[in-house]
């Protein structure tokens, strides 16, 4: 069943888990970059990698060089959790669990994430954002199992919308009702002469609401080579859609822009992603 | 109209039949191999009291509401035009 929420298109989501079924879609910069952005408009932020074994939230955060203790020795009792968070220097609110890199996907336990994310929640984090691993096994189970909520990131092409319409699936058959769509890696030149599914079609077959456009930009990997999410830098105009999202997260209404810098103008862009007359 | 001429662009009205159909069997669980043995099972039945209007049959699945369902129009009995 996929019954379109009233309202707004606000995450009341405290536990927010981002996915996408298939690899490689923006699954972590979205985690980073979203979680930061959260983090500048005031909320104390976790952002929490289950990628067990393949762990990757640290470096495109910059924080790496800073992991300890890791969610799995959380788990297994060897680090109290306080042990495990980093904070983040350039946020004040903003922290990092890291994923183990040496355990497999099985150390990961439904009940653990469940106690460690409600322990998160009475440690006064307004938000605990969670980078789930790719795929629809246990993982992806796991990561999911302790969300009230989730961020669904697609990219505009056949394998990644049909992957996101059995993860949004399989998020409603767990009973989570805040499901929101980012349609990541949009090139509106693409659009524009027809080779690319615009954000109508994808909104019309997936059947959930959207949160953000985010337009392929170069800026995007230069900022997690760098090691510094694109949110965090008020400069970059690519950073600026993950802004947004976190603005919509908390409710505030805002348009729907794409970065265009072929000259087209912003409504001439708009008007043809949203396949409008 | 510029695909035809240009032989590019336009490919997404092709990639969004693609992902509707193939969306509309993963959602009802169902292989497009099984649907043509249960759409030919079903025809046969239907032909064996019918017989002369197979040609005609239509069966395909789509979403009504939350749900797939199989639509069928199965014309019972010869055409009446001539």
């Amino acid at each position: 069943m996929r019954p379109e929420p009233e309202g707004g298109i606000v995450l009341n989501a405290q536990a927010i888990v981002v996915t996408s079924g298939k690899g490689g879609v923006g699954k972590t910069t979205t985690t980073a970059n979203v979680g930061a952005a959260l983090a500048k408009e005031g909320e104390k932020v976790v952002v929490l990698d289950t990628d067990v074994g393949l762990r990757n939230l640290d470096v495109v955060m910059g924080l790496e060089g800073r992991v300890v203790y890791d969610l799995i020795d959380v788990f297994e009792g060897r680090c109290k959790l306080k042990q495990a968070i980093i904070r983040d220097k350039r946020v004040e609110s903003l922290h990092l669990i890291a994923a183990s890199q040496t355990n497999d996907k099985s150390a990961l336990d439904e009940t653990r994430m469940q106690e460690t994310v409600q322990m998160l929640k009475d440690e006064g984090f307004d938000r605990i954002i969670i980078d789930s691993p790719a795929g629809i096994e246990s993982g992806f189970q796991t990561a999911a199992s302790a969300a009230e909520g989730a961020l669904v990131v697609v990219n505009p092409e056949v394998s990644s919308v049909r992957d996101a319409d059995r993860i949004i699936g399989l998020l409603e058959a767990r009973g989570i009702e805040e499901v929101r769509l980012i349609i990541n890696r949009l090139r509106p030149e693409m659009v524009k002469r027809g080779d690319m599914l615009e954000v109508d079609d994808v909104l019309e077959i997936l059947g959930v609401k959207l949160i953000g456009i985010v337009p392929e930009d170069e800026k995007i990997l230069v900022s997690t080579n760098m090691g510094s999410p694109a949110s965090l830098d008020e400069g970059n105009k690519a950073g600026g859609e993950f802004r947004n999202i976190a603005k919509r997260v908390r409710g505030e209404d805002l348009p729907f822009n794409i970065l265009n810098d072929d000259g087209g103008g912003l409504f001439g862009g708009l008007r043809r992603l949203f396949g409008g007359s | 109209m510029f695909g035809g001429l240009f032989g590019r662009g336009r490919s997404k009205e092709r990639v969004k039949e693609r992902l509707k159909l193939v969306l509309s069997y993963d959602r009802a669980n169902l292989t497009p191999g099984k649907m043509e043995e249960l759409k030919s099972e079903l025809l046969g039945v239907i032909g064996k009291y019918f017989p002369g209007a197979e040609s005609e049959y239509d069966v395909s699945l789509e979403q009504q509401g939350d749900r797939m369902v199989m639509v069928a129009n199965l014309p019972v009995g010869p055409s009446q035009e001539g």
